[in-house]
């Protein structure tokens, strides 16, 4: 026991007395979070748009006040004819046409539909498709408002937990999945990879100390760190972008404590593969990290993906983890709705921990 | 009473045959010399002795432990230095110490004694960090920690590699005063002039041992005779010498040349006349006894002949 | 030593060079002259300098005072010229061990500048004279330590510099090859390159024509083997070494 306590301590001593990697551990979380949330946000506000108006009855009417009142939109223009409105675009002056039909109330009203006509600058797909998100989101508000009937909403489900639609929603729990994964995986493994580097890994081996205390103490650190860090982001999200916690916190912590395990079950698991500390960076950063910013729905919705990579996406943990914080952290439901990811959670983290630590070698190779 | 056993023992990476069926014993208090170049082999060896890695075919025993079934038990009692031993950088002497005190389930104070003659000498610096410290007090240090759970076997390999001729002498002396207190010592070098400090030596070339004995038993085992020259313009002697008819070998040996003859008849007067009458001039002859080095030299010549035979 | 060598052209020039660290004085005042094909032994226990010196005379370290002219260069003021006309090798980087032989010749002649014309028949005759024509397509990595030192000797020397620098070139050689080295080192000076070489091989000392011995960044003794071994009665340059570091006041910490 005293031997896997001076260990633990000797493994704080090596993160504390290194500035950077102390400097890496705690303060990119937080910059993370502040990055994903404001810098890169996906929102998009003041657009210019200019519309053009073939109905001139109540219902365009309504929308185009919506429209005009948005934070989202800045009207600039409003034409009679579509060459101006081409016009308009090409010259900049405006981002977005909206292109409204005519007798848009009376169709409406009899044949429950109508039609608004976006046009874009497709060259910057994000901004397009934001841009039409609204638009539609605004148009459900003026359908609503007209006939007092909810029709049945074609928005995203993500609309009715976000309904500012503001992108920290989606942001924070990829962050959460990025960085517990950056920090178990990455420096678990460079940490135990290290030793093997420069030989003293050797002098370990040779020692009475058995091997699975080797490990335990060199997760330990990192697991405590993991902890604190996901206290920053929570605290940080919650306080600072305006992100609630709409469930349980219990919970959430339980599920991230599972996740924490699996990543250190994988940074144990590169260090058993490889011996340079650059190969390790290499494994953690390639085979785990970009994909779980990729393929985990952390950027790209993973039902958009095709077939072979939402295969792939199911063996990613951090995507199981990401769905649970979503549901759980976001969407407020109740535990009952994440068992799935939390078993899956849980067999991941066992089978890794099972490989690596039958990889884990007694001797050299 | 035999502290180690090696017998036959064998290692290949792949298609490179590290050790070709090597067998020593050292006995208890011996101090055991392996010497050989890098990549003779010392390195696997010392990497089986110590239970890190598992040999082909062979047996290693010691103090009466199989590295294989009873590995645990070897690793209670050994101290290992490895070749890029490394203590940890970022600790301090103090710290480093302590927790190879602490690995090995005692205390620094416990075995102070033990370490005391050495650690005496860089305690003054205990708060400095390893990575501040020079490349002979790394040595020290190293040294500390692998004795400070009171090995009764202690496995160095090549620890004065790198390290000034000065701190060289200390680090032997220190290893003499060790060996009194009854610790078997294996220790590995490159330098050959370090070998005459040890009990016995096993010259290692290419994964086999060329030779075992005492130093004074190396040199005198030797059948050749060998002679020095030394004269004005060495290397074009050099080279000169290489082509008497009677020289087997010739080599550059510190200030002089070294000649093995393949003639045993062949004197002193013979290679003065001949060179002069190539027209060399301040040349001084004469017979000596070979070190250590002349007889790794030729040994492993006679070794690589066989070797092509078979 | 018969060969006279301060009527020689002068290759190295050094006059009171000085780094500091701080108040750290790493290397202390030093002045001394090599000249043209001599091998000159710089040794010095660990931390005494050697390496902040031959820094400085590569041009890769800028003096606190004092001047080095390499080739007629100044090290400071015309580092690039200095540069194109030393050659360096040390125990550490020697090679690119997944080239093949050849391509490493090919690289460095390369980077000095060298016509792919020059470069093949240059390559050729070196191989040829060490006896490694055969291995000219073998990958850096699976040769023998003993011939990658051989070989990047040669690489060193390839672009026929006035001065190759060897920092403890034979570390970890096996005997018969260091001393093969060395015939590579004597054919080198005998060809009218200047040989800078560091070692801790004591007997390698011996072979220098002239040996410089650093303590505490100052040069503490210059001469050659034979006057300073009857200088310090002693009976080989171990003894002297050991009489001189003895002395030092910068305790090894």
């Amino acid at each position: 026991m005293k031997q896997f306590l001076i260990f633990v301590k000797k493994e704080f001593m090596h993160i504390f007395r290194d500035s950077r990697t102390i400097l890496i551990l705690l303060l990119m979380p937080a910059i993370q979070i502040i990055l994903f949330g404001f810098a890169l946000s996906n929102e998009v506000k003041n657009i210019d748009i200019a519309i053009y108006d073939q109905s001139h009855d109540a219902a365009s009417r309504l929308v185009i006040r919506k429209i005009s009142e948005s934070p989202y939109f800045n009207l600039v223009a409003s034409v009679d004819n579509l060459n101006d409105a081409n016009k308009l675009l090409q010259s900049g002056k405006a981002k977005v046409v909206a292109v409204f039909e005519s007798n848009l109330y009376n169709k409406i009203l009899h044949e429950g539909r109508g039609s608004v006509q976006i046009i874009t600058d497709g060259t910057d797909p994000n901004t397009s498709n934001a841009v039409t998100r609204y638009v539609q989101a605004i148009i459900g508000e003026a359908q609503l408002d007209m006939t007092h009937i909810a029709l049945p909403v074609t928005a995203e489900l993500s609309m009715l937990y976000n309904p500012q639609m503001k992108s920290s929603y989606s942001f924070v729990p990829g962050v959460m999945g990025m960085i517990l994964m950056l920090i178990c995986a990455m420096m678990t493994s460079i940490s135990i990879v290290r030793e093997k580097e420069v030989g003293t890994m050797e002098v370990l081996l040779v020692s009475p100390m058995k091997p699975i205390y080797i490990i335990l103490s060199k997760a330990v650190p990192y697991f405590t760190l993991s902890l604190v860090n996901l206290t920053t982001v929570l605290l940080l999200s919650v306080f600072l972008l305006g992100v609630p916690i709409s469930g349980s916190i219990f919970w959430l912590i339980i599920v991230s404590v599972i996740f924490i395990l699996v990543a250190l079950s994988i940074g144990l698991l590169i260090s058993t593969l490889v011996d340079t500390q650059v190969a390790a960076m290499l494994i953690s950063g390639l085979v785990f990290m970009m994909p779980v910013m990729l393929l985990s729905g952390m950027i790209f919705p993973v039902e958009n993906m095709p077939f072979i990579l939402r295969a792939i996406v199911q063996f990613i943990p951090a995507k199981w983890y990401i769905l649970a914080v979503k549901k759980l952290m976001i969407q407020g439901l109740p535990v009952g709705y994440v068992l799935t990811e939390i078993s899956v959670l849980v067999g991941m983290a066992v089978v890794f921990t099972t490989i690596s630590l039958k990889k884990f070698r007694i001797r050299l190779a | 009473m035999e502290s180690i056993i090696v017998r036959d023992v064998t290692k290949s990476y792949g298609a490179v045959r590290a050790l070709k069926g090597v067998s020593f014993s050292a006995l208890k208090g011996e101090m055991f010399g392996l010497i050989g170049p890098d990549g003779s082999g010392k390195t696997s060896l010392f990497r089986i002795m110590t239970t890190l890695l598992l040999a082909d075919s062979g047996s290693v025993t010691i103090d009466g432990f199989d590295v294989i079934k009873n590995y645990k038990s070897i690793r209670e009692r050994v101290g290992y230095m490895p070749g890029k031993f490394s203590l940890y950088q970022d600790l301090s002497v103090e710290e480093n110490l302590n927790f190879f005190a602490t690995l090995f389930k005692t205390t620094v104070e416990e075995n102070y004694s033990l370490v005391k003659d050495i650690y005496s000498q860089i305690e003054p610096f205990k708060k400095r960090k390893a990575k501040d410290l020079s490349g002979g007090m790394k040595q020290k240090l190293a040294l500390s920690c692998a004795l400070i759970h009171k090995p009764s076997v202690l496995f160095l390999d090549e620890p004065t590699t790198g390290v000034d001729p000065v701190s060289r002498k200390e680090f032997w002396g220190m290893l003499g005063r060790l060996k009194e207190q009854g610790i078997t010592i294996v220790v590995s070098t490159p330098y050959m002039d370090e070998a005459k400090l040890c009990d016995r030596i096993a010259l290692i070339n290419e994964g086999t041992f060329l030779k075992i004995d005492t130093p004074t038993g190396i040199v005198g085992s030797l059948e050749k005779r060998i002679l020095s020259v030394k004269g004005d313009d060495m290397y074009p002697i050099l080279k000169a010498l290489r082509e008497l008819p009677f020289v087997e070998a010739a080599f550059a040996f510190g200030d002089m040349h070294h000649i093995t003859l393949k003639d045993s008849t062949a004197t002193t007067e013979d290679v003065e006349k001949k060179m002069g009458d190539l027209g060399f001039s301040g040349l001084e002859v004469s017979e000596i006894e070979a070190n250590i080095e002349d007889c790794y030299m030729i040994l492993s010549k006679i070794n690589s002949e066989n070797q092509a035979r078979i | 030593m018969s060969k006279g060598f301060s009527d020689r052209e002068k290759v190295i020039e050094v006059s009171g060079l000085t780094k500091k660290f701080g108040n750290f004085t790493a290397v202390d005042n030093i002045s001394f002259d090599v000249y043209k094909g001599e091998i000159f032994g710089f040794l010095g226990a660990n931390g005494a300098g050697k390496t902040t010196a031959m820094r400085m005379l590569c041009a890769l370290s800028i003096p606190t005072s004092g001047t080095a002219l390499v080739a007629n260069f100044d090290t400071m003021r015309e580092s690039d010229k200095v540069k194109s006309n030393i050659g360096y090798m040390s125990q550490k980087f020697s090679l690119y061990e997944d080239l093949k032989v050849w391509e490493n010749f090919r690289l460095f002649g390369g980077i000095y500048g060298m016509n792919e014309k020059e470069i093949a028949e240059k390559s050729n005759l070196m191989l040829d004279e060490l006896g490694f024509m055969s291995e000219k397509e073998t990958l850096v990595k699976s040769l023998p330590l003993g011939w990658k030192q051989k070989l990047a000797f040669s690489v060193a020397i390839f672009h026929k510099p006035r001065v190759v620098f060897l920092d403890e070139p034979t570390g970890g050689v096996d005997p018969s090859t260091r001393r093969q080295f060395w015939e590579l080192i004597y054919k080198a000076a005998h060809d009218g390159i200047t040989v800078f070489v560091t070692t801790h091989y004591m007997d390698e000392a011996e072979y220098c024509d002239r040996v410089s011995i650093m303590v505490d960044g100052r040069i503490d003794a210059l001469d050659t083997p034979r006057n300073l071994k009857i200088k310090f009665n002693v009976e080989g340059m171990e003894g002297v070494f050991l009489k001189l570091a003895r002395g030092a006041n910068r305790k090894e910490i």
